[in-house]
């Protein structure tokens, strides 16, 4: 079990002023969502499609809250439109927690070929992106923070298989 | 009426709330016509007016917020009229003007001549929504949308009547933002 829990890893994004979550659930992530439902400091709103919570975000943001959008890979494509012609060129940052299927090919078919590609869509589109690990959450944090507050762009945190507790 | 003609009606009605506005002839009439500060023009992400105006209102409780919207923005997010159905914002009053075609990429049919988008509205949970099909109509009913806790949704019906040599926002994307936040923030 990894040291970096749901708990620990909400926690510090709360101490970093992000409140408003929103986003479409994935198995990798039900433990911070249920966590995220649980705690009074930070609202979690479900959002239908990975795009809708894009443009969530990018209106709360616009009103000066710090949003993060959690989603699986398979929403990244729905999401490309929206990061690229509205996060991207109005500087309307957002913090991106993607869980990561497919990770080396070893998946349920659906997600194999996302799996292979997250990575190079999001180069391709100009998406900076860390994969979260348990000892470089402070690092990478770090690292968004700075996407985020100074260069007001997108920041993605890729969430593999195993690092934090699923909910079933 | 034609859609001109519903900007012309609607547009003195604001005072200083932000306005989100969907993309193609939306912001290109609503710009050419008034602009203001506190509007903010979305140029690409077509259907996502409606979130981001969710977004907005959520954050900013005490404030109205205004969604203006067309048929083709709401047909491609009706998943958002739920949302904000579910999230229920008091604050929020989504208009759309529907022409029942893509106006400002050459008037290529819609489906909201068979699909009541009030009634998809209403359905969804809004907690008012209304339909006008003539301009008299217009002012008292975002009037009654303003002055009641929303959601409220409200349904212009009018003609195409958009002239392609209508301008195109000026203001940069990041221009558009800065001020937006500046308006809706104080900062």
């Amino acid at each position: 079990m990894s040291s970096l829990t749901s708990q620990v890893f909400i926690d510090r994004l709360i101490r970093e002023n992000f409140k408003f979550f929103t986003g479409v659930p994935c198995s990798l992530l039900s433990g911070l969502i249920s966590y995220l439902e649980e705690v009074e400091e930070a609202k979690y709103i479900p959002s239908v499609r990975e795009d809708a919570a894009v443009g969530l975000c990018a209106g709360a943001y616009l009103s000066g809250s710090l949003p993060v959008l959690l989603m699986q890979n398979s929403g990244l494509g729905y999401c490309l439109n929206a990061f690229t012609s509205l996060n991207l060129i109005y500087r309307i940052p957002v913090l991106v927690i993607m869980s990561w299927r497919g990770q080396g090919g070893k998946d349920a078919p659906e997600h194999i070929i996302m799996g292979d590609i997250n990575q190079k869509l999001l180069e391709t589109a100009g998406m900076d992106y860390a994969i979260l690990k348990p000892d470089n959450c402070d690092q990478v944090l770090a690292t968004a923070m700075r996407k985020i507050n100074e260069e007001k762009l997108p920041y993605t945190l890729l969430v593999e298989k195993g690092l934090f507790d699923e909910r079933h | 009426m034609k859609g001109t003609e519903a900007f012309q009606e609607l547009l003195p009605l604001l005072g200083d709330e932000p306005v989100i506005h969907a993309n193609g002839y939306i912001c290109r009439e609503s710009f050419s016509l008034k602009d203001r500060e506190a509007n903010f023009y979305m140029i690409g992400s077509m259907g996502l007016a409606s979130s981001i105006g969710l977004g907005v209102a959520l954050c900013k409780p005490e404030q109205k917020v205004i969604v203006l919207d067309g048929d083709g923005n709401v047909l491609m997010a009706m998943g958002t009229l739920a949302m904000i159905a579910a999230e229920a914002p008091k604050n929020l009053v989504h208009v759309v003007i529907d022409n029942e075609v893509y106006e400002s990429t050459g008037r290529q049919r819609s489906i909201s001549n068979a699909v009541a988008l009030e009634k998809v509205a209403k359905s969804s949970g809004y907690r008012q929504a209304m339909r006008v099909d003539n301009r008299e109509e217009i002012k008292p009913a975002f009037e009654k949308l303003m002055n009641s806790e929303g959601p409220g949704f409200l349904l212009i019906k009018v003609d195409p009547c958009f002239d392609p040599k209508t301008g195109r926002v000026t203001h940069t994307p990041e221009e558009i933002t800065e001020r937006f936040m500046r308006s809706v923030t104080g900062s």
